[in-house]
């Protein structure tokens, strides 16, 4: 077994798992901080009884990112102790300052934000769900600045054949740094905002129709409507950035070979490295060099540019890049469209209408969707490099054998495959009684007359403790 | 200023930093997996109670796990590699052991009762296997991390006697947590498992010595030896100390609960320094030194810099999620 490659889809296995949950929690911690807000300002019990309801899905997000994240901090000394040999006078400081500003203060005031609500002031515990939502965007901040030094390395020197830091603030401010993190946080508040909108809209087709419901299928909704267009233009600018970076990568995801003008935007293709051309092309003519030159003659790089004298390929594996950018964008393209068609529902007609319901279902996890493949087409696309012209995948590789490699990956995979079935069932559970609380709830008028906090208020928020 | 003076000492000093991180893990994360072993004798009325306990830190504590190898990546990113590489199988059964942990307490508290007996196992097994494979490693770190079948077993060893110090430490916490019976049950564990304790401590500082003539020479030479001295007694008395006091608990006005967990504390941190003083200036035993394995001294200021700064408000914010939940441990409830 080579173990480049086990180790290559073990810590993709990892980061693939792993980021599922941060793409949840980030956004979400400043969902139940606007919920937490809305309750303070109002007094409005199902502004807290949202917060109380999406508190737990972030308990439970939060944990497993946690877990998934320290194996992945184990990883790169288990499987890549070459990464830290070269880079770590840059990888260890960003990550060191993730660990001190960001990974303390999330992990000790969670315990306040989940358990604290009575142990403490109302102002203390909004402090603290603000500093949980604070510290997952500060983690997000660090790890994005590390992986956009990945692909577009700046202010640094090779001295003895190690990287040494010359420029902290052109590091950190490297050039596709900012667009990477905006468009990573945009993806994160539309995955919440799908989530939110497909678990509400389960509740509404098992028959809840609580403004505790609707709340949170109007917040989604709307959200969602708000955020795609803007996603949409950021991952357009995050293109142009790649193309100017990192041409290689973006010739993968056209599946452009030859660098020339009048490239079409190619709808479907099957990419063939072997014969270096694609087969079953179905295109729009100078759609490519129209998005990327914005004119139909425009030069797009070819990927037969990025092949060196002696054969070696330098370019990314094109399919795998090719078609998760397809998929990422499709899946944009179904947000865009289901977003803005049931916010004009709910906005007009003040109705849901039970199509709509059904399609949302399976969108509640389309931000986990277009959220993997973004990640697929961006790390694929850097490859053959772990870090763009400094090191390669291969070199940073370590002594374990194949065969130890693939023990390991089975026990993650087996593990990841058990708790993400776990994850969804008590996700759907968790949404199902909450759904049969709100069929069965008084009319909201009477329920806001209960001042919280009163024990036993609701027997449906208790815990299972 | 010039901080050039500074770079020599900048390796000791994320030692240092370094080894704090371990031991604060150690302790804290030691009485909450501890907590988790301990399922396995505790009769099931008490184990809400006993999530209770640890549910608002568990986080937070394994949090210094996560500081303490991220200082090893940053600070000494060779021996990150050596270490790693050498422990991949084990570290990766820690791994599972710690994700099965650290998500059978949220899946728990969304169970229905019913089912509450599967995650209940998980969350046994998997502090039972986070304790297994750290102590492994702590064996197999002594005796220089050779492949050997005496590294094995030693480890092996090591492995039950650690995870029988983090019974005793969590059995120390529930009785500084809990009430009546609990209390009462929690004051057996304590005495059960210090035994197996003390057997590993005095195993590992047997085997430390005799592993490396470096260290049985920083040991037993004159006057080392004498300066030395007060370590192994003061463990020493430490141990009857508790021994003498568990036969007095649970005191019926709960005076002294605190006791069991301070002196717990004080017995790790004395084995701690131990092992310090032993490898000290090996990273890797006899083979790396902390000053051959340091990062460019330009990256770790800029660590250091912020390490001081932000250190000491994790240690306010700590102590005040430790106050808010002070006190006898009640119902977790989220609203």
């Amino acid at each position: 077994m080579d173990p480049l490659l086990l180790s290559r889809i073990q810590f993709g296995a990892n980061i693939s798992f792993h980021i599922l949950f941060p793409t949840i929690t980030i956004a979400l911690g400043w969902l139940l901080l606007y919920f937490k807000w809305r309750f303070n300002r109002t007094g409005d019990e199902s502004w807290m009884q949202a917060y109380f309801f999406w508190v737990k899905v972030f308990a439970l997000s939060f944990a497993l990112g946690v877990v998934s994240g320290i194996t992945m901090s184990f990883q790169f000394g288990t499987n890549w102790p070459g990464f830290m040999e070269k880079v770590g006078n840059v990888a260890g400081p960003l990550l060191a300052y993730e660990v001190l500003t960001a990974f303390f203060l999330e992990a000790v005031f969670l315990g306040i934000m989940l358990f604290g609500f009575r142990r403490v002031s109302n102002r203390v515990h909004t402090l603290a769900t603000f500093l949980v939502a604070f510290g997952t965007t500060m983690s997000a901040f660090w790890i994005i600045v590390l992986n956009s030094w990945m692909h577009t390395p700046t202010g640094y020197e090779i001295r003895d054949g190690v990287v040494h830091a010359t420029d902290w603030m052109a590091i950190i401010f490297n050039p596709s740094m900012p667009y990477r993190l905006t468009h990573m946080l945009l993806a994160s508040g539309l995955t919440v905002a799908f989530l939110v909108a497909g678990l509400s809209a389960l509740r509404y087709l098992v028959g809840d129709r609580s403004e505790g419901m609707f709340r949170a299928l109007r917040t989604g909704i709307y959200l969602a409507a708000l955020l795609i267009p803007v996603q949409i233009l950021v991952g357009d600018l995050h293109g142009l950035n790649t193309l100017e970076h990192q041409p290689a990568k973006v010739a993968a995801m056209e599946g452009n070979w030859e660098t020339r003008g009048n490239v079409p935007l190619l709808l479907f293709a099957l990419p063939d490295e072997e014969t270096r051309s694609n087969h079953f092309e179905l295109s729009i003519p100078n759609g490519a060099s129209l998005i990327l030159k914005h004119e139909a003659e425009g030069v797009v790089p070819g990927l037969n540019n990025f092949v060196a004298e002696d054969g070696t390929i330098e370019h990314p594996p094109v399919a795998p890049v090719f078609w998760a950018f397809r998929i990422m964008v499709g899946t944009g393209m179904a947000m865009l469209a289901i977003s803005w068609l049931t916010a004009w529902f709910l906005w007009k007609r003040k109705e849901l209408p039970l199509p709509l319901a059904y399609l949302l279902l399976p969108m509640a996890f389309s931000g986990w969707i277009a959220t993997l493949a973004g990640w697929y087409v961006t790390e694929i696309g850097r490859q053959p490099w772990l870090v763009s012209g400094v090191l390669s995948t291969k070199e940073a590789l370590g002594p374990v054998a194949g065969g130890m490699v693939l023990s390991t990956l089975l026990m993650y995979l087996a593990t990841y495959v058990l708790l993400l079935f776990a994850y969804l069932f008590v996700l759907t559970r968790l949404t199902l009684s909450a759904a049969k609380s709100g069929d069965n709830r008084p009319e909201p008028g009477v329920a806001g007359e209960t001042a919280l906090p009163v024990p036993n208020a609701n027997a449906a928020l208790q815990p299972g403790e | 200023m010039n901080p050039e003076p500074l770079y020599p000492y900048l390796p000791l000093i994320f030692a240092g930093i370094m080894g704090l991180s371990i031991l604060v893990y150690v302790i804290l994360d030691g009485f909450d997996l501890g907590v988790g072993i301990l399922f396995a004798v505790a009769p099931t009325k008490h184990r809400d109670r006993m999530i209770a306990s640890i549910g608002p830190f568990w986080d937070a504590n394994e949090t210094w796990l996560v500081l303490a190898i991220g200082v090893l990546l940053v600070a000494f990113p060779i021996a990150h590699g050596v270490i790693l590489s050498a422990l991949y199988l084990p570290v990766a059964i820690m791994l599972i052991g710690l994700i099965a942990r650290g998500v059978a307490f949220e899946f728990r508290a969304k169970a229905r009762a019913q089912e509450k007996w599967l995650w209940n196992r998980i969350f046994f097994g998997g502090s039972l296997v986070t304790a297994l494979a750290q102590g492994y490693m702590l064996g197999a770190y002594v005796l220089g991390l050779q492949n050997t079948w005496a590294s094995f077993s030693f480890g092996i060893l090591v492995a039950f006697c650690l995870a029988a110090s983090y019974a005793a430490i969590g059995a120390a916490w529930l009785i500084y947590k809990c009430e009546s019976e609990l209390q009462r049950l929690a004051v057996g564990w304590l005495q059960k498992s210090l035994v197996v304790t003390v057997v590993g401590m005095f195993a590992i500082s047997l085997a430390t010595p005799f592993a490396s003539p470096r260290i049985f020479e920083k040991w037993f030479s004159v006057p080392e030896i004498i300066a030395l001295l007060p370590l192994p007694l003061t463990t020493g008395t430490l141990f009857l100390f508790l021994f003498w006091q568990l036969r007095h608990m649970p005191d019926p006005e709960d005076r002294y609960s605190l006791v069991p967990f301070v002196a717990m504390t004080g017995i790790m941190l004395l084995g701690f320094a131990g092992l310090a003083y032993s490898f000290y200036p090996y990273v890797v035993p006899d083979q790396i030194t902390i000053y051959d394995a340091a990062s460019a001294p330009e990256s770790l200021l800029i660590i250091l810099i912020g390490t001081l700064f932000v250190l000491p408000v994790i240690a306010g914010y700590s102590i005040f999620a430790y106050r808010v939940f002070g006190g006898k441990a009640t119902e977790l409830r989220y609203d």
